[in-house]
């Protein structure tokens, strides 16, 4: 009797004449809030296409040794290896003669060919551009990574203290957001690293702390939001009547509810903040010339802009890569955005 | 009685926003500053002269002259209202004054250079607003319209594929088709011949704005070509803002279509047609008044990239220019005055939308 009881199937449970649905063991695994997320994801074609190519691109960085060997194993894989010194660029398919990488196993089967040949052509100055967009994907990953997870801690730090204090503390930071959030994004960030560069030397570090000294204040405002109206709550009300810390009740209780979905959408800003870095780049204020970063690339082409139909190649692969970059975390980004925003939900078709 | 209510709390926001600039200025002044700190005093020596000395004794001198060395607090009092050159007995420097020191990129004073490029992409920023705005909401309002159906599709991949497009990628593929491959629309803002003209003593220039000062001289010659080297420009600018402006008005228009008035008005048997013309665009525009201001901040961060693709002489190639050679004491002086026309551009916006939308002259 009690055999049969463990191994007949629980009776799906009855609220008001509606059986509740019983959750699979992906869903009790992950908690409802990440099934719905994941769900929503992988149900849309538009946000399916995005992780294929976000997939895409960590491969590409994670095999990046593989794909583009650097010459020794000693240099620095960051500097694109030059074929020479020579001004004029080279198309694609033109035979790779100094500074030549090894083999790799791959290649042969490709290719057909015993020896290197710049499959997408060189820049000005001989820099190879297939490697620089190989390499050019893990700085991309890089800074990306980089630059959101420290605006975002700048954001929580500030947003937290702002909502959950609020009152003169509120008042001031407010006011400091309202100062950076003044500038017009680009530009600001464009100055601090033209002034950081003779400083500091060109590397990506100019750039990097010029975007996150500009890219805090939204996070800090949406977390400020978050928490004021998660500060209302019961639970929160309970915590603090057991005698709960300011900070165990804001760690422990406030953030976990008010960021989730903050969190989410942040992570997928790399996108927009590897345009922004490519576009410093661009401008003159980022890597150093030869370092493997696909504004860099770009940025060599700004000398022919009147015969760009000879010299296609130095925009269209870099800006290929840039483009797809930028598309994937976008198209992930939208159909996320739409998942998590609770006034989207039941729009009428 | 309520339009006398209506008048003074409006006043009253006015007012609360009014004082809060003074913040916001100071504020951005001293962040400039603070920038302007990590360059050398020899360095910082060009907000007052001309010429950074060479040998070891002038640069002493003139440290010491205006006060390079002083406490942060001093020199920045100096920067904000200028100081007397001794010899000579004038004023120099002070960015109240709108002396924002000497461009070494640029040959001049910041502020000439900034006067002398201020047309051109006062021209060019006119010339892509009118498409950008009207375009963009028409879009956003054919998608939400048609939401989850053909056009509503178009419009969102439309829209991803605008904003993953960085300026700089878009304009150069932009001048390699229309301008390598067929030559139709040049980069740069006048063709040789047309410089000449305009330059000439019989061209009149009332605004130094050429399209217009073309149509005022009655040279539709000089106006078409100066319309064919805006096309570029223009059109990269609007494809990267129309993205933007279609997304605000799309979901602005999709959360008004969900009001309860709506339902109303559509149980009470209007026409669809009605429905969305009386009463939800004209709800669902009141937040994309906002964008007014995204729009300055678009055009001011685009122009930058956008002029310096298709070497277009205005402050945003100018900027990036004096950014790309290290010029500092420009490129500072140059964003002083972005953020000065940011805050101007948001204070109306905001009072816009106050005026536009009851609910926040009360927050």
């Amino acid at each position: 009797m009690t055999a049969e009881a463990t191994t007949a199937k629980p009776r799906p449970v009855q609220v008001g004449g509606y059986a509740l649905r019983e959750p699979g063991r992906l869903e009790r695994f992950l908690g409802p809030e990440w099934y719905r997320l994941l769900r929503g994801l992988v149900t849309n074609p538009l946000s399916v296409a995005g992780m294929v190519l976000l997939s895409g691109f960590v491969l590409i960085a994670l095999a990046a040794p593989v794909l583009a060997p650097p010459i020794s194993p000693r240099a620095d894989p960051y500097n694109i290896p030059r074929d020479g010194f020579s001004p004029e660029p080279k198309p694609p398919g033109v035979e790779w003669k100094r500074n030549v990488p090894p083999v790799p196993f791959w290649y042969k089967t490709v290719t057909g060919k015993d020896h290197w040949v710049h499959l997408f052509g060189t820049a000005s100055g001989q820099f190879d551009i297939y490697y620089g967009i190989v390499w050019g994907t893990r700085t991309a990953l890089r800074v990306g990574i980089l630059v959101v997870l420290t605006t975002l801690v700048i954001g929580l730090v500030v947003g937290s203290l702002s909502g959950y204090y609020g009152g003169f503390i509120d008042d001031v930071l407010q006011r400091i957001t309202e100062i950076f959030m003044a500038f017009p994004f680009l530009l600001a960030a464009l100055t601090l690293a033209a002034v950081l560069v003779p400083r500091m030397g060109r590397s990506i570090w100019p750039a990097v702390i010029a975007l996150i000294t500009f890219g805090w204040m939204t996070y800090a405002r949406v977390i400020r939001g978050d928490i004021l109206s998660v500060k209302e709550r019961d639970f929160v009300m309970a915590a603090r009547v057991l005698g709960a810390k300011d900070s165990r009740i804001l760690l422990r209780h406030v953030l976990p509810n008010a960021v989730f979905s903050t969190m989410v959408l942040a992570s997928l800003d790399i996108g927009a903040i590897v345009l922004s870095f490519a576009a410093l780049s661009f401008l003159g204020v980022g890597t150093d010339i030869g370092y493997a970063d696909w504004g860099q690339l770009i940025a060599f082409a700004r000398a022919y802009i009147l015969n760009l139909d000879q010299y296609w190649y130095i925009v269209l692969f870099p800006g290929l890569a840039l483009l797809l970059f930028g598309l994937a975390w976008n198209l992930v980004g939208d159909a996320l955005r739409d998942i998590l925003d609770p006034k989207l939900r039941g729009v009428r078709g | 009685m309520a339009a006398a209510s209506k008048e003074t709390t409006m006043t009253a926001y006015i007012i609360r926003r009014l004082l809060l600039l003074p913040i916001t200025v100071t504020g951005v002044t001293l962040l400039i500053f603070a920038m302007m700190q990590v360059l050398s005093p020899v360095e910082r020596s060009a907000l007052y002269i001309r010429d950074i000395p060479k040998n070891d004794a002038q640069v002493e001198r003139i440290i010491r002259q205006y006060g390079l060395d002083r406490p942060f607090v001093v020199q920045y009092w100096t920067w904000l209202v200028g100081t007397r050159n001794p010899e000579t007995g004038q004023r120099v420097g002070g960015v109240l004054r709108g002396d924002l020191g000497y461009s070494r990129t640029g040959n001049q004073t910041v502020k000439e250079l900034i006067a002398q490029r201020l047309p051109a992409t006062v021209e060019l920023a006119l010339w892509s607003m009118i498409p950008i705005i009207g375009v963009g909401i028409w879009l956003g309002i054919q998608a939400a319209v048609h939401h989850n159906q053909l056009p509503d599709q178009a419009a969102r991949v439309f829209a991803i594929i605008g904003y993953s497009f960085p300026t700089f990628v878009f304009g150069l593929l932009v001048l390699m088709l229309l301008y390598a491959k067929t030559g139709w629309f040049p980069p740069g803002r006048l063709s040789d011949w047309a410089d000449i003209v305009v330059k000439s003593a019989d061209f009149k220039r009332y605004t130094q704005i050429n399209t217009l000062d073309a149509l005022l001289n009655l040279r539709f010659d000089i106006f078409l070509d100066a319309l064919r080297h805006l096309v570029l420009p223009t059109i990269t600018l609007c494809y990267i803002q129309w993205a933007l402006l279609l997304k605000i008005t799309r979901s602005s228009m999709l959360e008004a279509m969900r009001q309860d008035y709506v339902r109303t008005a559509r149980s009470k048997g209007l026409s669809e047609k009605v429905v969305i013309n009386r009463h939800v665009r004209k709800n669902a525009l009141i937040p994309v008044a906002t964008v007014g201001g995204l729009t300055v901040v678009g055009l001011l961060n685009g122009v930058v990239i956008t002029e310096t693709v298709f070497n277009y002489p205005g402050m945003g190639s100018a900027l990036a220019r004096a950014a790309a050679s290290l010029d500092v004491v420009t490129t500072l002086g140059f964003v002083l005055f972005n953020a000065t026309l940011l805050i101007v551009a948001n204070l109306i916006v905001d009072i816009l939308y106050a005026f536009l939308d009851p609910r926040v002259r009360y927050q």
